[in-house]
């Protein structure tokens, strides 16, 4: 068969450039940080809520904010949203969150203030 | 680049999106995670509102455990950086680290679902039904959807590892691996907002 005709199921040759090997290394040491830091912050939250000695009123936006900073995580260094050309997917899913947002609202004002 | 593309067979910097059917995946499967999104968002909100509505059943405080909550948590993390390793074996081109770490996420997966399992017979055991009250179904309704996506998860994983066990990694095969650790580390993300909204929340 001509090497140069597209089989798209053989099994891909060779190695990845230089470059290629260098990205990703540098990748990963980041997604490790960033693995270790989100093992952290949950822990934190963790920690917060079991101790007994903080107020709810300052406990539970900091275990929001904790639980934001981990979802910017994931998002960015494991699901990729950092790499360029990535303009449709980040308008997709922020879009997404935004109504998400809304929805959350929307529904806890309406459930929560007519109360069933 | 130009010397690592000179015909197709050779190893792309990135084999998951170096055909116009993998771009498509790609894009295709953000459009689907942003309708998840609001998917969990409608069951969020329907929680939240109801939450303290426990009629005579028990409330979320004489239930919730953290102890098991953090196991949970940990599993979950962990198998999404499991998927991570995956992902880079792949890029390198090792399959057998591609199949090997990704057999790490699916146990991870299957702990992880053990512990909800378990973690539910005992509610049902303390008399939380799933008509008891408000505060059950809207409770039973969202974390039982996010053990739903833990579940066809390892259902989607297992299979693409069982068919391409022996393929080696391939411009067919490279794009459908890649989606499915998107669709793993989605899981997480919303295990993240269960964990802090219901569980730290509901002690």
């Amino acid at each position: 068969m001509d090497p140069h005709v597209t089989d798209p199921s053989a099994p891909l040759k060779g190695k990845p450039s230089k470059k290629a090997e260098r990205q990703l290394a540098r990748e990963g040491k980041q997604q490790i940080i960033s693995f270790v830091f989100m093992i952290f912050l949950t822990s934190i939250a963790f920690l917060t809520v079991a101790s007994d000695t903080i107020p709810n009123r300052f406990a539970i936006p900091f275990i929001l904010i904790i639980a934001g900073v981990q979802v910017v995580m994931q998002l960015y260094y494991f699901m990729h949203l950092n790499e360029r050309g990535n303009g449709w997917t980040n308008i997709m899913l922020w879009t997404g969150f935004f109504v998400a947002a809304l929805t959350v609202a929307t529904l806890m004002l309406l459930i929560g203030v007519t109360k069933y | 680049m130009a010397e690592t593309v000179k015909h197709e067979q050779t190893l792309p910097s990135h084999p998951e999106k170096a055909t116009l059917e993998g771009k498509n995946k790609f894009l295709g499967f953000w459009f689907f995670l942003g309708g998840e999104t609001v998917l969990f968002a409608s069951l969020f909100g329907t929680y939240l509102g109801l939450r303290n509505g426990v009629a005579d059943g028990p409330t979320s405080a004489d239930l919730f455990h953290l102890d098991l909550v953090f196991i949970m948590t940990m599993l979950l993390l962990t198998s999404s950086l499991t998927s991570v390793f995956a992902m880079i074996n792949m890029k390198k081109g090792n399959f057998k680290g591609l199949i090997i770490w990704m057999w790490a996420t699916v146990f991870l997966g299957v702990c992880f679902l053990g512990f909800e399992i378990y973690e539910f017979v005992v509610y049902v055991n303390y008399g939380l039904g799933f008509t008891t009250s408000a505060f059950a179904s809207s409770f039973y309704t969202l974390v039982g959807t996010h053990g739903g996506h833990v579940l066809f998860g390892i259902l989607w994983i297992s299979t693409l590892l069982i068919r391409y066990r022996k393929a080696g990694v391939t411009l067919t095969n490279a794009p459908k691996f890649y989606v499915a650790s998107l669709y793993w580390h989605f899981i997480d993300v919303v295990w993240v907002f269960i964990f802090t909204v219901v569980y730290l929340m509901g002690v």
